[in-house]
C-alpha cells in the first residue's frame, strides 16, 4: 500500500523585493499511516513552511510550489484550492505553536471546535457541542460539559494546548501536523502534551508529523526523523538511525549541542558555530559548509562546490547528505561520542578531554 | 456582567456630576478667583447700562452673593429638579431642568436647546451611518487587496478626506450640487415630522459632507487593525480547520478588527451630537453647533453653560455605552 502522505521533490519559494527565498528546496519524504515523523532543524530550515505547504496555507501569499504532495494518492500541489480546503480539518490537520495566540480569543473553546467539526460534517450544533464536550474530555480537561462555554483565556497553556489538539482531532484525521506543539508550554507540561499526542494517535490511528527543533521532543514521539537543514534534507532515517549512528555533521552538531542524561554533568556542550544561513544567498555547494568542521576532511573544494546528493549509507532508509566517505564518517562520529558521550565508568577522564577545545576539534 | 454594568452606571453618575463642578467652576468660581466680585459678575446678568439697584436685584436672584458651595448645591438643584427665582415681589420658577435663562431673550436655555437637538441630532445620525458603511466597507476592502489598484486609490482618496476640512468640502459639494447641477437646490433644514421627504433630500449633502471626513478616517482605521488581525495565528487556525477564506474574514478577521472600531464610533457619535459646528455653519443648519456659535458670539454665559454641559453629557454616555457594549463584544473585558 501507498503510504499516506507523498512528498515529492518539493519546494516553496517566496519571491520578495530582497530576491527569492528557497524556504523549502527540494525535500522528499514519505509517512504510512500510524507513524510518526519528526522534522528537525533551526529556526529558518524550513520545517513550518514545509508542512503549512502540505496544509495548503500557502495560498493567497506570494509562494511558489513545486513537486508534488500525495495524500492518499491525491496530489495537493495541483489540485484546486477549494479542494485542499475540504481536506484542511477534516482529513488532515494541524497543531500550533502558541495556544493563547491561536485561538480566537472572543470565541468559547467549545464553539471553536463546534466550528472545526461542522465545517465538514453536516450536523446540528446540539450534536456537535456534544462531540466537542466528548473531545475535551478525551484530551483530558476536567468537566467538559463546564470548560466547554469557557473562553480561551479562561484555560492554562497545557489546558489550551489539549484544547487545539481536540479541535485538530474533531474530524478524525489521517494526518495530524504538530508544529512545535510544546515550544510555547512549561517544561512540566510539555511531556505531558507529548504523551497525550502519543496515546491519541495510537486511538485514532493518524500519521503525526511532529515539528521541532527540539531533539527530546523527536526522541519521545518519533518512528522516523527528517533533519532539515537550508531548506533541504540533511539526513533522514529511523530514530534508532539517528540517534544511534547518526551520518551527517550537521546531525552530530545538533545532538552534541544538547544535554544527555548519559553524559557527565560537567561534560560542556558543544555549540554549532555560526548561524543558519540567509535563504535568498544559499552557501554553494553543501549549504552547511561554512559551518561544518569536516570540509578538510572531504578535502579539495568539494565541499563549497558540489552539492551533496541524498545518499543511502549502510543501513537502507537511512540516508545524508554529506561528502564524507562512509569509513570517514564512521570514525568521525566515533571520535566526537568518545569526547562527549563517555561510559560511565570513564566518566571523569572524559570530562577533562571534553573540556579541552583539541578534544573537540577535528583532526 | 450585571455587576459589570452596575459599576459603570455609578462611575458615570459621578463622571457627571465632575464634569458640572468642572462647568460650574468655570462660570462661577473662576471669575471670582480672578478677582471679580459678585456685584460685577451680576453686571453680566443685566444687560447694556445697568442701574446698581438692578445689578444688585439680579445679584440677589441668582444668589452670587451666597457662598460658593451653596451656589452649586443650588446649580445643581437647578439641573436636576428645578429651581426658584426670587425676583423680589414674585417668585419665579426655572422648571427641571434648569439650565438659567439667557442673557438675550431672557428665555429659559433648556428649551431652545431641545428645539436645535433634531437638527444636530439627524445630522449626525445619518452621516455617522454613511460613514460607519462606506469607510468599514472600504477598509476591509483595502486591506483584502492590499497593493491593488483599489487600495492605492481609495488611500489616496482617504488621505485627502482627512486632510480636506468640512467647510471646503460642504462648499464645493454646494457649489456642484446645488446651484451648477441643482440635484439638492435650496438646502436647508426641514424638520422630519414636517416633510420627511425634503428632510432626507436637504440633508444629503451635509451628511455626505460630514461622512465623507470620517469615512475617510474609518477606512484608514479599519484597514489597518484589518491588516494587522489577518496576521493573526488564530486566523491561521481557522484557515487550518478548513473554513471557507468568506468565513475566515467575516467570522474570525472582523469580527476582531471591528471591535475597536466601535470604540472610536461611540466617542465620535457622542461628540458630534454636542454639535457639528462646522457643517452646521456651512450649510446654514440651525444645530446646537450654530446655537453655540452663537452663544459664543453674545458671550451668553447660560446657554454657552448649557450647551457644554449637554455636549459632556453626551460624550459621558457615549463612553459608557461604548465599555458596556466592548465587554459584550470581547469577553477578556468582563472579569
Amino acid at each position: 500500500m501507498a503510504p499516506l502522505l507523498e512528498v515529492e521533490d518539493l519546494r516553496i519559494h517566496f519571491r520578495t523585493d530582497d530576491g527569492l527565498v528557497r524556504a523549502v528546496d527540494g525535500i522528499s519524504f514519505g509517512l504510512e499511516r500510524g507513524r510518526t515523523l519528526g522534522i528537525v532543524g533551526e529556526s529558518g530550515s524550513g520545517k513550518s513552511v514545509t508542512s503549512m505547504g502540505i496544509m495548503g496555507l500557502h495560498q493567497g501569499t506570494k509562494a511558489e510550489i513545486t513537486g508534488h504532495i500525495r495524500l492518499d494518492g491525491e496530489d495537493l500541489v495541483t489540485a484546486t484550492p477549494n479542494r485542499v480546503r475540504e481536506l484542511r480539518g477534516s482529513k488532515m490537520a494541524m497543531i500550533f505553536q502558541d495556544p493563547l495566540s491561536s485561538m480566537h480569543p472572543y470565541y468559547t473553546v467549545g464553539d471553536q471546535i463546534i466550528e472545526a467539526y461542522r465545517v465538514h460534517n453536516k450536523v446540528s450544533k446540539q450534536v456537535a457541542r456534544k462531540h466537542a464536550v466528548d473531545l475535551l474530555g478525551r484530551v483530558g480537561i476536567p468537566t467538559p460539559q463546564t470548560r466547554v462555554d469557557d473562553y480561551p483565556h479562561q484555560f492554562s497553556g497545557g489546558m489550551r494546548q489539549r484544547a487545539m489538539i481536540a479541535m485538530a482531532l474533531s474530524c478524525d484525521p489521517e494526518l495530524l501536523i504538530a508544529d512545535e506543539p510544546t515550544t510555547a508550554l512549561d517544561v512540566t507540561v510539555q511531556a505531558q502534551i507529548l504523551d497525550l499526542i502519543s496515546t491519541l494517535q495510537s486511538e485514532f490511528g493518524s500519521a503525526v508529523i511532529i515539528i521541532t527543533h527540539d531533539l527530546g521532543v523527536v526522541a519521545e514521539l518519533s518512528d522516523d526523523i527528517l533533519v532539515m537543514y537550508a531548506g533541504r534534507v540533511a539526513e533522514y532515517g529511523s530514530a534508532a538511525d539517528i540517534f544511534g549512528r547518526p551520518d551527517h555533521p550537521y546531525t552530530w552538531g545538533l545532538l552534541s549541542s544538547m544535554p544527555r542524561m548519559d553524559r557527565a554533568k560537567t561534560a560542556r556542550l558543544v555549540p554549532i558555530p555560526g548561524t543558519p544561513p540567509s535563504l535568498i544567498r544559499v552557501p554553494s555547494g553543501c549549504p552547511f559548509h561554512p559551518r561544518c568542521r569536516y570540509t578538510e576532511v572531504v578535502g579539495g573544494r568539494r565541499c563549497e562546490t558540489e552539492v551533496p546528493p541524498l545518499r543511502e549509507a549502510v543501513t537502507p532508509g537511512h540516508a545524508a547528505a554529506c561528502h564524507l566517505t562512509t569509513e570517514q564518517r564512521t570514525r568521525q562520529w566515533a571520535d566526537l561520542s568518545a569526547a562527549t558521550i563517555p561510559d560511565n565508568d570513564k566518566a571523569p577522564e572524559a570530562e577533562e578531554q571534553a573540556g579541552e577545545p583539541e578534544a573537540r576539534e577535528p583532526v | 456582567m450585571i455587576f459589570f454594568i452596575i459599576r459603570r452606571l455609578i462611575l458615570t453618575v459621578f463622571l457627571l456630576l465632575l464634569v458640572s463642578a468642572i462647568t460650574f467652576a468655570i462660570f462661577f468660581l473662576v471669575p471670582r478667583l480672578a478677582g471679580q466680585t459678585s456685584y460685577e459678575l451680576a453686571a453680566q446678568y443685566v444687560g447694556r447700562n445697568p442701574i446698581p439697584s438692578a445689578i444688585k436685584a439680579v445679584e440677589i436672584k441668582l444668589g452670587l452673593n451666597a457662598p460658593v458651595y451653596l451656589q452649586y448645591g443650588r446649580f445643581i438643584k437647578g439641573i436636576v429638579a428645578g429651581v426658584h427665582y426670587n425676583n423680589g415681589p414674585d417668585v419665579s420658577y426655572c422648571p427641571f431642568p434648569c439650565f438659567g435663562y439667557s442673557f438675550r431673550n431672557q428665555e429659559p436655555v433648556w428649551p431652545q436647546l431641545i428645539s436645535d437637538a433634531p437638527v444636530t441630532l439627524s445630522l449626525a445620525i445619518g452621516a455617522s451611518v454613511l460613514w460607519l458603511i462606506g469607510g468599514v466597507s472600504i477598509g476591509v476592502l483595502s486591506a483584502l487587496r492590499r497593493g491593488s489598484i483599489f487600495d492605492r486609490f481609495s488611500m489616496g482618496i482617504a488621505l485627502a478626506g482627512v486632510s480636506l476640512p468640512v467647510f471646503f468640502t460642504g462648499l464645493i459639494a454646494l457649489e456642484l450640487f446645488s446651484y451648477k447641477w441643482p440635484i439638492f437646490p435650496d438646502v436647508h433644514y426641514v424638520a422630519i415630522t414636517a416633510n420627511p421627504l425634503l428632510w432626507a433630500r436637504n440633508l444629503v449633502l451635509p451628511w455626505v459632507t460630514l461622512a465623507f471626513l470620517y469615512a475617510a478616517l474609518y477606512a484608514r482605521l479599519t484597514r489597518a487593525g484589518m491588516l494587522e488581525t489577518m496576521g493573526e495565528d488564530y486566523i491561521r487556525t481557522a484557515r487550518a480547520k478548513g473554513l471557507p477564506e468568506r468565513k475566515v474574514i467575516v467570522k474570525h478577521g472582523m469580527r476582531a478588527a471591528l471591535t475597536p472600531i466601535v470604540t472610536i464610533f461611540g466617542l465620535d457619535l457622542g461628540l458630534l451630537l454636542g454639535g457639528a459646528i462646522l457643517t452646521e455653519t456651512t450649510f446654514s443648519f440651525p444645530g446646537l453647533g450654530q446655537f453655540t456659535i452663537e452663544a459664543i458670539q453674545n458671550q451668553d454665559l447660560p446657554e454657552i453653560q448649557g450647551v457644554v454641559l449637554l455636549a459632556a453629557f453626551f460624550i459621558v454616555i457615549a463612553n459608557m455605552i461604548v465599555d458596556i457594549l466592548y465587554a459584550v463584544v470581547d469577553p477578556r473585558v468582563r472579569f
